[in-house]
């Protein structure tokens, strides 16, 4: 079966400023797929490209198997989008707005129809009053009901949670494991909450100024037997290299000026005692100790750092 | 000396005749003009000038003794000169206060007509001098140029047919002169649509103009309201 | 396409703004109707020039319903473009600044339909708003003042069309009126595509169309040979070419002519080169915008 989404080497370049560089990572079928950064790290400006509101400088996408550039309308008629704080026609009804949006994804709509879905998201009673006088996650649940109404195999949600309060919050986690577990979707969710992703997302990617920290499943990320090791030697680069040559070099997150490698705890003896007979004087052995300190451990120091672990 | 004045009498003759000749002549379509007290006409009436494009208009033409006339678009709008209402001769008659002079003979067509020039006696008097071209066989004015102290100089040519009897033409022609023509800037915003006018014959055609009315019957002496000349 | 056009007929027929264009420009014509119906001979007099030293005038003829629809008409030069960029100029930045550009972009349409499926919305509208125009300046003036003649003034000279030559003028006129309006939508669009808000594109419209017409009249030799012939403002005003009646030699006006009608097609011909060239750049800025909003 082939990656709902796969992305290869994909770049965006605004005038001077690289919002992203050479990204790579794949969706499969069924995935909800995190997309984890700091504000400004190209969540935003990927998941644009994804959705062809911005154009790459360079690099592939494909969604559903077909290239995105050639295939645009078949394939996002099979998407459904929620790009940031969701926006409406305000001078509309939520009725109108549904509709509108409906007949733009290309199905045929019935009043009967378009009502049924503002009574799942819990706005029926509220369906011919105008979207400006509307709360906050009133918004949200319409622009849900807009997301969905198609019944899309893809769900794209880009930053879903910002500005609403927790229940809102606890209701869209709710919705993302409804939507993956009962209806099968394929999710792929960012944000700049770790705690949120941790709760939803079985795969995910880390990104850090434009770059691919880190990708894999979030139970390998967060198994407690499992931690990032922080090395210092005395010359770093000469034990990176001794490190590569070996087995744990699979396990290396390449950054300077430290090695870490995320690996089993119960492993860290042996690799002492390799790095011991590679000659390697070392300075100090410490662990990463949580997902959060790996994500900061990641995103506070300069360079990328890849896994293959899926 | 007796024989000197005798000589230059019989001389003479022939010009006091003549002049009594123009007189009476003058008199004579004068008199052929007072048979009319008022007439009510239709025609259509052409309107040539240079600045003026204008559709031909069916008018009525109104006129009362001693000197009143009106020209009237009944239903649409006409630019009617002004000064129209000196085509009619009664206007120049009327008043019978004019010295006559014979200026002999000339042609309008195949028709010969006399050359007769009036010289108003009332020096305030808005006309200074008028020529009249009459046909001396119907008694009526072929043609009429006026000069007067305000308005300039204008031409009027008649041509007769079913009314003859009565003096009153089937044809006018009325020429005058006109002012330049001018529109307060920026008021028109006009489309250029590539037309230009030549200078040079704008300068002239801009000094005269020229009213054609054709009459297709007369209603003479049946009265007319005076409410028609307000 | 079609789904999308009545989509977007839609949402400018539901924007309270709309409403407002017409009610303004009703209220405009009725002040002026109201104002020469009070003082329109006075106007005449002045707007006439120097032929009353020469002609008889019957102004209460001459301000008839057919002269008050072409002054109107006359007075609406930039107030009617301003109420078109008013819906244009929002049409696509109004949406950026919202925030349901992104929506409408992730949709499986082309940005080539969505483009020309506001373009045509918003031919839509100016066609409503024609009609709208159309009935007050026009059939209210009727009624008010009544059918005579139609006296035109030119720079060069006046002419007079009979009554019963002039509706079908105003027919086709009202029709070369929605084309030049197109130009102001498309140029409103353009900008619109430009722009992340709507006042940007409105007031740039506007501005563009008062300095290009200021630069229309001006006489000066430079503007008049290099500037003028291609300025859209040019032949904006073709329009009144159909009240350029034709005439003989004389001056008598003919029936049913027109005085130069190349002149006129050359107008919808470069009001349409126009709509093109601003349209096909519309569509290719939108189609390669980063839609960051």
């Amino acid at each position: 079966m082939p990656p709902i989404i796969e992305v290869k080497n994909l770049s965006k370049k605004f005038k001077d400023v690289t919002a992203v560089q050479d990204l790579s990572f794949t969706v499969n079928e069924g995935d909800v797929y995190g997309f984890l950064g700091q504000n400004g790290a190209g969540k935003s400006t990927t998941i644009r490209m994804l959705l062809t509101l911005v154009q790459p400088s360079n690099g592939e996408i494909k969604i559903f198997g077909k290239d995105l550039s050639s295939n645009r309308k078949s394939i996002l008629r099979q998407i459904g989008a929620i790009i940031e704080k969701p926006d409406h026609y305000k001078f509309l009804s939520a009725y109108d707005n549904l509709a509108i949006f409906a007949k733009m994804s290309g199905i045929k709509v019935s009043r009967d129809f378009l009502m049924q879905q503002l009574q799942l998201v819990g706005l029926d009673q509220r369906a011919f009053s105008k979207v400006t006088t509307f709360s906050q996650g009133m918004k949200q649940r319409l622009g849900i009901a807009v997301a969905l109404v198609h019944d899309p195999q893809l769900i794209i949600l880009d930053e879903p949670t910002n500005g609403l309060d927790p229940q809102g919050i606890a209701d869209m986690r709710n919705l993302i494991i409804n939507l993956s577990r009962k209806r099968k979707k394929t999710i792929l969710v960012s944000s700049h909450l770790l705690s949120e992703i941790e709760l939803v997302a079985n795969r995910m990617l880390i990104i850090h100024k434009g770059k691919k920290m880190v990708e894999g499943k979030v139970s390998e990320l967060l198994d407690p037997s499992r931690s990032v090791i922080r090395i210092e030697t005395d010359n770093n680069d000469a034990a990176k290299a001794k490190l590569i040559q070996s087995k744990w070099g699979a396990f290396l997150q390449h950054s300077s000026p430290g090695i870490q490698l995320n690996m089993n705890k119960n492993d860290v003896p042996q690799l002492i005692d390799a790095l011991v007979f590679m000659k390697v004087n070392l300075l100090s052995v410490n662990p990463v100790n949580s997902l959060e300190d790996f994500f900061l451990s990641l995103t506070t120091q300069p360079g990328h750092v890849e896994t293959t672990a899926n | 000396m007796k024989t000197i004045t005798a000589f230059l009498l019989i001389l003479s003759l022939p010009c006091l005749c003549r002049g009594q000749d123009v007189n009476v002549l003058v008199q004579k379509v004068k008199g052929k003009l007072d048979i009319v007290n008022d007439y009510q006409a239709t025609g259509k009436m052409k309107t040539n000038v240079a600045f003026l494009k204008v559709p031909i208009a069916t008018v009525k033409v109104y006129f009362k003794k001693p000197n009143k006339l009106k020209v009237k678009n009944e239903k649409g709008i006409s630019f009617i000169p002004k000064g129209t209402v000196n085509i009619n001769m009664n206007n120049l008659l009327s008043s019978g206060k004019y010295t006559v002079l014979d200026a002999g003979n000339d042609k309008i067509g195949n028709i010969v007509v006399k050359v007769v020039k009036l010289l108003p006696e009332d020096d305030n008097a808005d006309v200074v001098l008028s020529t009249l071209y009459i046909d001396e066989t119907n008694f009526v004015i072929r043609r009429a140029k006026t000069t007067t102290r305000d308005n300039g100089t204008y031409e009027l040519e008649m041509s007769y047919g079913n009314y003859t009897s009565w003096g009153l033409p089937d044809k006018i022609i009325f020429s005058f002169n006109t002012k330049d023509y001018k529109m307060p800037k920026g008021v028109t915003f006009d489309f250029d649509d590539g037309t230009t006018v030549k200078k040079g014959e704008d300068k002239i055609k801009n000094k005269k103009g020229r009213v054609e009315i054709d009459f297709k019957s007369y209603t003479i002496n049946k009265g007319v309201d005076d409410s028609v000349f307000q | 396409m079609w789904k999308l056009l009545q989509i977007e007929t839609f949402k400018i027929f539901r924007k309270p703004r709309t409403y407002l264009a017409f009610a303004i420009i009703a209220a405009f014509i009725f002040l002026i109707q109201i104002g020469l119906f009070v003082n329109g001979r006075d106007l005449m007099k002045f707007m006439i020039g120097s032929l009353d030293e020469t002609m008889e005038i019957d102004y209460k003829k001459l301000v008839n319903g057919y002269w008050v629809c072409y002054f109107i008409l006359n007075l609406l030069l930039v107030h009617v473009p301003i109420l078109v960029a008013l819906v244009a100029g929002d049409i696509v930045s109004g949406e950026a600044n919202v925030g349901t550009l992104r929506l409408l972009a992730t949709k499986p349409v082309s940005r080539t339909e969505i483009i020309l499926a506001k373009y045509f919305a918003i031919g839509l509208y100016v066609f409503v708003l024609l009609i709208w125009i159309a009935l007050i300046s026009l059939v209210v003036s009727i009624a008010m003042f009544g059918t005579n003649d139609l006296y035109v003034a030119k720079q060069s000279g006046v002419q007079l069309i009979e009554s019963g030559d002039v509706l079908w003028r105003y027919f086709y006129a009202f029709g070369f009126a929605f084309l030049a309006m197109m130009v102001v939508a498309a140029i409103s669009l353009l900008l619109s595509t430009l722009a992340a808000n709507s006042i940007g594109p409105i007031v740039s419209t506007v501005g563009i169309i008062v300095i290009c017409t200021l630069v229309s009249e001006m006489e000066i030799p430079i503007y008049q040979t290099y500037v003028k012939p291609y300025l859209f403002t040019t032949y904006m005003l073709g329009w009144k070419g159909f009240f350029y009646i034709g005439s003989t030699e004389d001056g008598e006006t003919i029936k049913g002519s027109i005085q130069y009608l190349p002149a006129i097609l050359k107008s919808v011909a470069a009001l349409l080169v126009y709509i093109v060239g601003l349209i096909s750049a519309s569509v290719y800025i939108f189609r390669k915008k980063d839609i960051l909003s």
